[in-house]
């Protein structure tokens, strides 16, 4: 088993793990090499589930104790019952998927909560390039060009929350933060988020 | 820890193994078998690799697939120079997948086999000759059965894992439902909860090979010639479904053998024609066309989905502690990735806990036989998660 410590994990990830109740089943969809299962299984004793598609990862972190699954999430998301963990996490993915409202919903229909964290679109210095060269931005944490970039959901926070008020995703946990792409440290943004947040994090839970 | 090294590669390091039988069901005790005949004495041929420890709590069980043997690691003590060792050697050994540094490794020759263990070519006690057909039609539930009575007799009441490829892989899954209590992990290989219509179509190609030969003689041929010829044709078509296109393109492709022109006939010209003809006579010298029969009938009734109770299925292991580990090869047609998915979304379903990795391969089905890196460090660190009680 690997044994990450807190301070070298992404910092959404840190966010996102300190929601977490112990002992609780978690699904973590695009897990990578398992960071975060493997953290929430040994400081929280958390029977965490990974879906990884490239094989390299699923086989690293099976090779180190996880439970994880080979795969297209928006596919095996399916075969879940009902409410079958306690928390689903979408993290820094969300701008990649085809069908987010269908995932979304989805994600409320096999976890008690679902938590969720992305690049935000409307930080200022992506809508300084759109005003100021007149061109699709790029920045570090979305460095594509419009042609080959997986990223092809714009999402900013407000569009978010906007989309939760509508389809009735009650937010239960939310928090802006400033991070470098990928880096393990960064700041929670308390005010003027839409502006000067990379990176939403939100937890969601299905209004009955 | 995962396993690094190129341990795999340390041809048998497993060591020095000599083949063991246990003989059960006696009359009037016989087994009673899935199609109500029954049958007895059972001899199992089997071999082990490792300690058991002390609390018997390290033991492993390999399941061949349908040609295997329980020969899966090292050398025998009077193998010749130049003999291959056991056919899973690159992962049983000291440092490999299955460590015998730390497991007690079982294999044992199925019910049915023609290694050792009770199957058609054995004598049958009643007339003193080979059973031939008189063998009574024997299941992969009954394999398991013949396997829990040889753990009995071993004096293991439960497996830190049971693995197996193909066949043994549906040996695996019945396992599972069987002794679910016995059971802590489980890795099925390349392998299917049910065969498909294409799969069956290939094992009757292979059945109606065999008894076309007028030398078959409706399984009696033990004091007479063997059906040798439609035996090497069942093991050619099997030996296509092993292999995949990609793997035939790059091995053969149009080349010729040992010719630089068409001969314009029959005989053998094209490379690929050569190496089938040459794993076909191969394999008439070390195996029972009565077994293929057997076996291939066996695999392809195996049906995990739809079964009659008081028969288990996977709904009825809802919720056990079985860890299991699914693998699958991107190149296998026999079995394909899509037939492993439909197994991890019944286990899914069953709220069992399931890892699963599509090994890229162009081998085809046989990939789980060749040694690489990568499956020994994936089991062998699946295995170190998995609790000892």
């Amino acid at each position: 088993m690997v044994f990450p410590e807190t301070e070298q994990m992404r910092f959404d990830l840190q966010v996102i793990a300190s929601w977490i109740d112990p002992g609780s089943r978690v699904l973590d969809l695009g897990c990578g090499h398992g960071e975060l299962l493997a953290w929430l299984h040994v400081h929280k004793q958390v029977s965490g589930v990974g879906i990884e598609q490239d094989e390299e990862k699923a086989a690293y972190c099976i090779a180190n104790g996880l439970s994880v699954l080979q795969g297209d999430f928006n596919d095996e998301v399916d075969d879940y019952p009902d409410k079958r963990f306690d928390y689903v996490i979408l993290s820094q993915t969300l701008q990649q998927v085809y069908e987010p409202a269908r995932l979304l919903y989805s994600l409320s229909r096999i976890g008690r909560r679902f938590i969720v964290s992305f690049p935000n679109f409307s930080h200022y210095s992506i809508r300084f390039q759109l005003l100021l060269k007149g061109m699709a931005p790029k920045s570090e944490e979305l460095p594509y060009n419009w042609y080959d970039t997986p990223n092809i959901r714009v999402i900013t926070l407000k569009d978010f929350k906007n989309f939760a008020r509508d389809v009735g995703y009650r937010i239960v946990e939310e928090t802006a933060i400033k991070t470098d792409h990928h880096a393990n440290y960064g700041s929670v943004v308390k005010s003027l988020s839409n502006l000067r947040a990379t990176y939403g994090i939100f937890m969601i839970e299905k209004e009955a | 820890m995962v396993n690094n090294s190129d341990s795999y590669l340390e041809v048998g390091s497993a060591g020095v193994v000599e083949k063991q039988f246990f003989t059960y069901a006696e009359p009037p005790d016989q087994m009673i078998l899935e199609s109500g005949a029954s049958l007895g004495p059972i001899t199992i041929a089997y071999e082990t690799w490792g300690k058991l420890s002390a609390k018997r709590d390290n033991a492993v069980l390999v399941a061949h697939a349908f040609s295997g043997d329980s020969h899966a690691a090292g050398f025998y003590p009077d193998d010749p120079e130049d003999a291959k060792p056991g056919w899973w050697d690159s992962m049983i050994g000291p440092g490999k997948g299955f460590d015998t540094d730390k497991y007690f490794v079982i294999c044992a020759n199925i019910l049915g086999g023609c290694m050792g263990t009770t199957g058609p070519s054995s004598i049958n006690p009643e007339t003193g000759a080979p059973f031939g057909l008189d063998f009574p039609m024997m299941t992969v539930g009954d394999i398991i059965e013949s396997q829990k009575a040889l753990l009995d007799h071993l004096g293991i009441s439960s497996l830190h894992t049971v693995v197996g490829g193909s066949v043994g892989g549906m040996q695996v899954l019945e396992w599972c439902v069987r002794y679910p209590d016995l059971v802590r992990s489980a890795i099925p290989i390349a392998t299917t909860m049910r065969h498909s219509a294409l799969a069956i179509a290939f094992n009757e190609v292979a059945r109606q090979a065999i008894m076309v030969d007028p030398k078959w003689n409706r399984g009696n041929y033990y004091d007479s010639e063997k059906p040798d010829l439609g035996l090497s044709v069942a093991r050619m078509i099997g030996h296509v479904t092993y292999l995949s296109d990609e793997a035939m393109r790059r091995k053969f492709g149009r080349k010729l053998q040992n010719k630089a022109n068409f001969s314009y006939g029959f005989d053998v010209d094209f490379m690929v024609e050569s190496y089938l003809r040459y794993q076909g006579s191969k394999f008439v010298k070390r195996f029972d066309a009565n077994s293929v029969l057997y076996i291939t009938k066996a695999a392809d009734y195996f049906d995990l989905v739809n079964r009659e109770p008081p028969a288990k299925s996977i709904q009825d292991i809802r919720g056990m502690k079985i860890k299991f580990l699914v693998i699958s090869y991107t190149s296998d047609w026999l079995y394909p990735t899509y037939q492993a998915k439909e197994l991890i979304q019944a286990l899914k379903r069953a709220d069992l806990d399931v890892s699963f990795c599509e090994i890229e391969a162009d081998c085809g089905h046989d990939a789980f036989l060749i040694p690489d890196k990568r499956l020994g460090t994936l089991i062998g660190g699946f295995l170190d998660g998995v609790p000892r009680n």
